[in-house]
Order: structure tokens, then C-alpha cells, then sequence
């Protein structure tokens, strides 16, 4: 696929702004507290995250039913795909891999190491597909919570 | 009933960049629109110099005996226009809603190349609304 460069290198884009949001809203909305439970990071990802980067919490944030470990956040219309009309020819990629590295970023800078990816998920009733932000935490975050 | 038979949008240099009918009165086939596009264009063009006014900035409104046709350009040179009914209120609106579709659904999409001709399914589908919205106001009236 000619165009996963491209995904990765929007990725990548997204990984650096992740790790300096994370940075910043840690000193500034959070007191420099750290947060060490599973439930907590993704929390502030679905609400102070997103407030800062679109100006509203996440329409939604859930466990998946598949597989431990994975959870997703979903977006109706994501900014970053609101305008853009995918052309035929470039089948599957999500310029939402943008915010799917943001979240990385900030997981990752949190010490929740993640697989992050962007797809499109097509919705009763709605006319567009919404965005959905899959998050597949790496296994070392499942034996840290066992720990705890 | 007021109805809007086609609509085109024209580049800076005359080229036809999107095309669509709405019925059978005015369709055009393929070639045949990209002579009027670029027919338009020149006529456009040469309006602003035959105008007996200083600074006008071509023909905005054009009343035939069959249809009238509404042309808005805007600051870049692209021309939006429609080919209407005699008599169709609230073309100059139209224009503007289709010109803010356009700055939103072709202008934001990194896959658009400039100047080329648009292929983007959400300008298609909130075209199609904006229009729909159009004719269900003028049917309340």
C-alpha cells in the first residue's frame, strides 16, 4: 500500500503534538499530579484532552468487547476528517491516524504504552461513518494494574 | 414552480471544474458543457471591458426568454453560476451557500488539486442538501 508511508508519517505528526499536550496539561490543568490508573489516563484523554485540541469531551468512551485491554474513543465528526472527502483510490486511510498518534503520544508519555489506530465505523442513521480512536494497550500496562 | 437546472463552477482560466443538472431541461453532455464553461468565461471577461461603468467586475445576471442564469465569481476568479427558471428568487443566496461549501468540502480537502476538477463525495452530498433545503423554501412560499 503506497499510502502507508503517508499514514505513518501523519502518525508520527500527531505522536509529537501527543507527548507535548500531555506535558502541558499535566503542569496545567492537573497540578503536576501523575496519573498511574488505567481508567484515569483515558478519562483525561476523553475529556481534558479533548476539550483542549477540539473544544468538547469525546462523544464517547468505551471497553472493548473483543479483546482485554482495548478500548475505544468515538467521535461523530472528528475535525481532522470533518472536511475531507478520502479519494476512491486511497481505500482504507484515516487522516484520523493524526489523532490516533496524539493519543499515543500522551499514553505513551503517561507510561501507558499503546497500539493506536483511527478507523471509520458506518452508524445507523448517521450519514457519515464516525471516527473511532482504537486503543490497544501493550501488555506490560495489564501486569502493572495487577500489581496495583 | 421556481427550479434550477444546472449548475457549473469554472476555474480562474475558464476550465470546467464541476457540473451538475438537476433534471432534463438544460443537461448538457459532456463536451457541450465545457463550451459553455468556457464560452462564459469569455463573455465574462469581455463584459468587464465593454461596461460603460469604471470597475465593474463582470455580468452577474443574465434574463433569456427560456431561462435566467445567475453567475457569482469570487475574489480568485473562480465563477459559480446556475442555469434557472425565468423568475427564480434567491440565486445570489445560493451562490454564496454553494461558494461556502466549496471553501469547506474542496478548499480544506488535501487531496483536491487546485484548479482541477472536483471529485469530492462530502461537497456532492451537501450540495445536494443545500439544493433540497433550496426548493423546500421556495414550495413553502
Amino acid at each position: 500500500n503506497i499510502f502507508h508511508g503517508k499514514w505513518i508519517r501523519l502518525e508520527d505528526a500527531g505522536y509529537a503534538v501527543g507527548a507535548r499536550v500531555l506535558e502541558l496539561l499535566c503542569h496545567r490543568d492537573k497540578g503536576n499530579r501523575r496519573e498511574t490508573r488505567l481508567l484515569g489516563i483515558l478519562s483525561f484523554v476523553h475529556s481534558t484532552v479533548w476539550k483542549v485540541l477540539f473544544g468538547k469531551v469525546a462523544d464517547s468512551l468505551e471497553k472493548g468487547t473483543e479483546h482485554e485491554d482495548e478500548y475505544m474513543i468515538s467521535e461523530k465528526d472528528l475535525l481532522v476528517n470533518k472536511y475531507i472527502s478520502i479519494p476512491k483510490d486511497m481505500g482504507t486511510f484515516n487522516c484520523g491516524a493524526f489523532v490516533a498518534g496524539i493519543v499515543r503520544g500522551v499514553l505513551d508519555g503517561a507510561g501507558f504504552p499503546a497500539v493506536v489506530t483511527a478507523h471509520f465505523v458506518p452508524m445507523e442513521g448517521l450519514q457519515r461513518p464516525r471516527t473511532t480512536i482504537l486503543i490497544k494497550f501493550a501488555e506490560e500496562v495489564g501486569t502493572t494494574r495487577l500489581l496495583l | 414552480m421556481a427550479a434550477i437546472y444546472s449548475l457549473y463552477i469554472i476555474n480562474k482560466s475558464g476550465g470546467l471544474i464541476f457540473y451538475k443538472d438537476y433534471g432534463s431541461k438544460g443537461r448538457m453532455d459532456t463536451n457541450d458543457s465545457l463550451r459553455v464553461a468556457s464560452l462564459w468565461h469569455s463573455m465574462h471577461a469581455i463584459s468587464q471591458q465593454l461596461s460603460p461603468t469604471n470597475g465593474c467586475s463582470g455580468i452577474e445576471l443574465l434574463e433569456a426568454d427560456t431561462f435566467d442564469l445567475h453567475c457569482f465569481q469570487s475574489l480568485t476568479g473562480t465563477k459559480y453560476f446556475v442555469v434557472c427558471e425565468t423568475g427564480t428568487q434567491h440565486m445570489e443566496a445560493l451562490l454564496k451557500v454553494i461558494y461556502e461549501l466549496y471553501t469547506d468540502y474542496v478548499l480544506k480537502n488535501p487531496f483536491y488539486e487546485m484548479e482541477m476538477p472536483i471529485r469530492c463525495e462530502l461537497f456532492d452530498i451537501n450540495l445536494t442538501q443545500a439544493i433540497q433545503k433550496d426548493r423546500v423554501a421556495l414550495l413553502g412560499r
